[in-house]
């Protein structure tokens, strides 16, 4: 009996070297961890429970019933996140590239699957060379069969990839369609044809960092939603991030203590729209000063800074904030912000995550280069997002809500629950000078008659009363209870029920 | 007395003369430019009067202006601070002729102290100790040697007509007089078109000690006491205190006595101070007497417990003062430090801009230790661009100089500014300075102690062995907070170990803590384990400390401590005694893992010109391809209303250049790049 128990621990022993010693100093070497150290530095400690760990592969073609390793590439199993199940697959490096092979996808199927019946978070580590070629077709089939569980888990479970060496070919695909992307910098990168297959194509000469390192992906293409610098602190930050989300869509928010007063005031909000309309501020310091322990966690930091978006705590509870941000392109909407924002909310709205939303913005952004990227479709997004969305909606208007914009960030015309606006705030179709000139056009030519149409446009409807009066805005607040005025808002609403008529799903304009 | 007064200054030291005023029953008059419509000292006062836009020459340096706006107030006089036309001779007149009285001296005080050369000579009159010097024109490097032997060495050789150190020279001995004379007139004659020289007393270690003094209209002038003010960078004073650590009783009251006869000299009526310079031998000279009251008069407030703003305002209404020398004693010390808007690891560049945190220490006396803090800001206000960058002045009292100075420190540490760079650190770091704190100081303090500026410092293991506590402390309530998350699997809580690594980087150097930890009664026990697993020290954390809070306030080892906390990506920022430490708390494993993680070189910036500052691109000077020789300039920012011009430091050839005039770049954005 003893015999045949030492036997498993050295078959486990066997099985954790993964691709043996050499391959580890190697992985070490170029500055990354392997699957099992990522995996101990993301779950709580001793909590990992390891699935399918003596999985070999079985194919026969050119020579590999001669190569078999335990595991075949990819470590898969679960634990726990602060005592909160999450399922997780991570590819080793070590073992054939991380390549994927028949038996190395239905590893990786086996806890989507079980993710998906229990209702746990998935989180996907990916450093790998993509297929195993050696396998044809049956790796083809095994990156369907995973991409098919990605589509069915959306929206039910939170899907999180995470991209720590290379992810390239089919690899990229199946974290395109999870919830979140993050990188790694300088370790990873992320791109369908590799720089080869480029030059050979298009003639392009590029490094794999220039075509999809995290600095591309977080600036340029938006593919990933934030990067950090090594495999410690991205491991940190991905269970940092878990905290704030549900185990699955059939669950409330987390909670957890907080320190922060409920009714804190801020004096200093009272200070923070300037007196020059034309002046801007950071939107930042108002979502710090409101949410719990000023702790937000940013989704998309580096790419359509124009618009924030991220998660926070009010009183406990994970809320999603989006907000314009005026001190970049005046907090402008555009197509890449439209995308963005939009995509945040879809994701707030499946996993009954609250969005509370700050408001000062000019309007859509005019020119040629929006307009033939299609602006339109894309602003549509945004809209569509917001109204669709059932979650508690609570939106606070500090400065500029103009034109179009006003409607889509979170009014009350789309099923806004709490609309308030801070006595700055300036509810209008557009700015005082391109409203006088259309109304006015006659007097265009009268500077002081100009000057005396702006005056009276100003005073009339650049402000939060008209709106105010006409019940668009239920309150108009001051700007130092914002936080105690939104957490009570969203305390009301934790028993909002509403459903949106039956359909297969909606035609998002995508 | 006045029923109602007018402060011409805004800022601080408005506020202060409000405090006072309000305290005696007068109602006070606030004038403010554009920039200052929300500011506190406009919203502190009775009334405010609008006196015009923000630049200073069109607002608070307008007479008409004030004058009118104690007409429309009916101000009976007018406090004028420091700065400003606190020493404007023409202010004090238009006031006279308007029937308002100046809180200050008289007219003919203002106007003789205020010219060099005159007050030279009522100090000589009044037989005030000067620097020995000989101001008529010197005909031969004989001569010169006669000169200096009369006047004792080291002495000074300097042009007439000189400025900024040309034409300046240090002899020690006749052979570097005959010397240095002829180098000097040769410099000056090609510098200035001059060659005229003098020779003065060349001051070697010198210190910058003041007397303050107050004069009524009655005759009585009390001196009271020294300040110390030689902790200065670039002239501008930084640290202050009183009385000095270096004056001996016999030398304070022959500088004392010396002061009251000057200020008798001229019939002085107010409160005033007179700067000496003191060698090491402690010889004083007369340097200038200030006719105002000056910024740093609260450390004197501080030790001698009068109040100089109400003395000056008693006097300035008839009132006899009412203290005489005897009264004037010295109770404990005082330190001021000046915390100004500027960013100490970038040369003290000024930083402006919204105080999206502004936190001061609660003011105070408790177990005979006192903070006071004089300021004119508020959590949510602006540093504005068009006035003296200085945001508060902070003072501590304590019974000795060390008791104040540590106090300083704890002030320091729990003083939260953010939203702007601000000199606290390098403030923290003098604090922790055995140079300063033997009290052995001179005017070139700074210079020699931070001779290629400040890049903040290390801390000493003890302190160290603190922060690494404090960083443990904190990751535990964090983890005790994380584990009571909702949605756990039911009945399996979660295990926290209580085994970590504190790994800490400092200035210059990072330390790895084994810490084991356990809860007690009393707080948080440390153990901190050598290699092998034995304990090496033993430490104790109490605080009721709690996520998101900014400072840490606690005891360790029952030792107060207060450190300001700023989230990292992982682990925290520290902040303490001028030192800056990021520390990460992991597992063993999480800790041995991290140091596989290569080392993020930053860039070489060398290669780049970088903005030095926020600000607008108004001209790039040079193209790509083009070679530049150093000192050459390459880019033209302007930065509040200031243009920079951007030299290359070395010869080479533009590669690229990313910026163009118009564009608004972030500190340390990329303005062109070298091959």
């Amino acid at each position: 009996m003893k015999e045949i128990l030492r036997k498993l621990e050295e078959r486990r022993a066997v099985a954790r070297l993964g691709g043996g010693e050499k391959r580890i100093a190697a992985q070490h070497a170029r500055g990354k961890l392997t699957a099992r150290e990522r995996i101990a530095l993301l779950l709580d400690q001793d909590s990992f429970e390891e699935f399918d760990m003596f999985v070999e592969h079985d194919c026969h073609e050119f020579g590999m019933e001669n190569q078999k390793i335990p595991g075949d590439g990819v470590v898969t199993g679960w634990g726990t996140v602060n005592g909160r199940p999450v399922y997780v697959f991570v590819k080793d490096f070590t073992v054939f590239g991380g390549s994927l092979s028949r038996a190395h996808a239905r590893k990786m199927t086996k806890v989507q699957d079980m993710a998906l019946r229990t209702g746990a978070p998935i989180i996907g580590l990916f450093d790998a060379g993509g297929a195993r070629i050696q396998e044809g077709v049956d790796a083809l089939g095994g990156y369907g069969e995973v991409f098919t569980r990605n589509v069915l888990a959306s929206g039910v479970i939170p899907q999180i990839s995470v991209i720590m060496g290379p992810c390239a070919g089919g690899d990229v695909y199946s974290p395109a369609m999870t919830d979140f992307i993050f990188m790694v910098r300088d370790t990873s990168y992320m791109f369908v044809t590799g720089p080869d297959v480029v030059k050979t194509v298009t003639n392009e000469t590029v490094t794999s960092e220039q075509l999809g390192g995290a600095s591309i992906h977080t600036t340029k293409s938006s593919v990933a939603d934030g990067a950090w610098d090594n495999d410690v602190i991205a491991m940190t930050q991905i269970r940092r991030l878990v905290d704030f989300l549900p185990l699955s869509n059939r669950d409330e928010v987390p909670e957890r203590p907080y320190f922060d007063e409920q009714n804190r005031i801020e004096k200093s909000l009272d200070t923070l729209i300037p007196a020059n309309p034309n002046m801007p501020y950071d939107m930042k310091e108002l979502i710090h000063k409101v949410v719990d322990e000023a702790d937000f966690f940013e989704i998309q930091e580096s790419f359509a800074k124009n618009i924030i978006t991220g998660f926070a705590r009010i009183e406990g509870r994970s809320i999603g904030i989006v907000a314009n941000q005026p001190m970049v392109l005046a907090g402008v909407l555009d197509s890449d912000a439209s995308r963005k924002a939009a995509r945040f909310v879809r994701f707030c709205d499946c996993f009954n995550i609250p969005v509370v939303t700050f408001v000062d913005v000019p309007g859509f952004l005019p020119g040629t280069a929006q307009e033939y990227g299609g602006l339109i479709k894309h602003g549509a997004k945004l809209l569509f997002a917001y109204t669709e969305a059932t979650v508690p909606k609570v939106t606070v208007i500090t400065r500029k809500a103009y034109g179009g914009a006003y409607d889509v960030m979170s009014s009350k015309h789309i099923r806004g629950d709490f609309n308030y606006a801070w006595p700055t705030a300036e509810i209008a179709v557009m700015g005082a000078k391109g409203a006088v000139e259309i109304i006015h056009r006659a007097d265009i030519d009268d500077k002081d008659k100009i000057a005396a149409h702006t005056k009276t446009y100003e005073d009339r409807f650049l402000n939060p009363f008209v709106a105010a009066e006409r019940g668009y805005i239920d309150e108009v607040i001051m700007p130092h209870s914002t936080r105690s005025r939104v957490a009570r808002a969203l305390a009301l609403l934790k028993s909002k029920e509403i459903e949106n008529p039956w359909k297969k799903h909606d035609n998002i304009p995508l | 007395m006045f029923k109602k007064i007018l402060i011409a200054n805004r800022g601080e030291i408005a506020c202060r003369v409000i405090k006072t005023a309000r305290k005696m029953g007068i109602k006070t008059v606030a004038v403010y430019s554009d920039a200052d419509k929300d500011a506190l000292h406009v919203e502190m006062a009775d009334e405010a009067v609008h006196i015009g836009p923000a630049p200073a020459a069109q607002s608070y340096l307008l007479i008409d202006r004030i004058i009118e706006a104690c007409r429309q107030t009916g101000a009976e006089a007018v406090h004028p601070g420091y700065g400003f036309l606190s020493e404007n001779p023409k202010f004090a007149i238009a006031l006279k002729e308007a029937g308002i009285a100046f809180i200050g001296p008289n007219i003919k005080a203002i106007e003789a102290m205020g010219d060099k050369i005159e007050s030279k000579k009522f100090a000589n009159a009044a037989k005030v100790s000067t620097v020995p010097g000989y101001l008529g024109v010197i005909e031969s490097p004989a001569d010169a040697v006669r000169i200096a032997g009369e006047i004792g060495y080291p002495v000074m050789i300097k042009a007439s007509a000189g400025g900024g150190g040309k034409g300046m020279r240090i002899a020690w001995n006749e052979g570097e007089v005959e010397e240095g004379f002829v180098s000097s007139k040769n410099e000056a004659l090609s510098s200035f078109g001059d060659d005229r020289v003098f020779i003065e007393k060349f001051v070697t270690e010198p210190r910058h000690i003041e007397i303050q003094l107050i004069a009524d209209k009655f005759g009585n002038t009390v001196y009271v006491n020294e300040r110390e003010c030689s902790i200065q960078r670039r002239n501008q004073k930084v640290i202050e205190e009183a009385p000095s650590p270096f004056l001996d009783a016999a030398t304070r009251k022959a500088m004392g006595e010396q002061s009251v006869a000057l200020a008798k000299a001229v019939n002085y009526e107010s409160a005033g101070t007179v700067e000496f310079i003191v060698d090491k031998d402690r010889n004083f000279y007369f340097l200038e007497m200030n006719t105002r009251l000056q910024v740093e008069h609260p450390v004197t407030e501080l030790i001698t417990g009068i109040d100089l703003v109400e003395q000056m305002i008693r006097v300035a209404a008839g009132e006899k003062l009412t203290v005489t020398q005897d009264d004037v004693k010295i109770n404990g010390w005082a330190i001021e430090s000046r915390i100004y808007a500027e960013d100490p690891y970038r040369s003290f560049l000024p930083s402006t801009g919204r105080l999206v945190r502004y936190q001061p220490p609660a003011e105070g006396t408790a177990d005979g230790l006192t903070i006071r803090n004089d300021t004119g800001v508020y959590e949510g206000g602006e540093i504005s661009i068009f006035y003296d960058p200085m945001i508060a002045k902070l003072c501590t009292h304590g019974p000795d100089r060390l008791a104040a100075i540590d106090h300083m420190s704890v002030a320091l540490d729990e003083f939260r500014i953010e939203g702007i760079q601000h000199n606290i650190p390098f403030l923290g770091a003098i604090m922790e300075h055995e140079r300063f704190r033997s009290g052995n100081i001179t005017t070139g303090f700074i210079a020699e102690e931070f001779p290629d500026g400040f890049h903040g410092v290390d801390i000493s293991r003890s302190r160290s062995d603190r922060l690494v506590a404090v960083a443990m402390f904190l990751h535990e309530v964090h983890a005790a907070r994380a584990v009571q998350i909702s949605g756990q699997l039911p009945n399996r809580p979660r295990k926290v170990p209580d085994e970590w690594v504190v790994a800490m980087k400092t200035n210059s150097e990072v330390t790895r803590q084994k810490i084991r930890v356990r809860e007690s009664d009393t707080g948080l026990e440390l153990d901190y384990l050598d290699a092998d697993g034995t304990i090496a020290s033993r430490h104790l954390v109490e605080s009721d400390w709690r996520p998101g809070q900014p400072l840490f306030k606690g005891l360790v080892d029952g030792q107060p401590v207060s450190v300001q906390i700023d989230r990292a990506k992982q682990g925290y920022m520290l902040n303490y005694r001028g030192a800056s430490a990021h520390a990460a708390v992991r597992t063993t494993l999480g800790d041995s893992l991290e140091q596989l993680m290569p080392e993020k070189v930053a860039p070489d910036m060398g290669k780049f010109l970088l903005c030095p500052m926020p600000g607008l691109v108004k001209s790039i000077s040079v193209a790509e391809g083009d070679e530049v020789k150093a000192g050459q300039t390459l880019a033209v920012v302007e930065a509040m209303k200031m243009e920079n011009n951007l030299r290359a430091e070395r010869d080479g050839i533009i590669a690229k250049v990313s910026a163009k005039a118009g564009d608004s770049l972030a500190v340390d954005a990329v303005i062109l790049e070298f091959e």
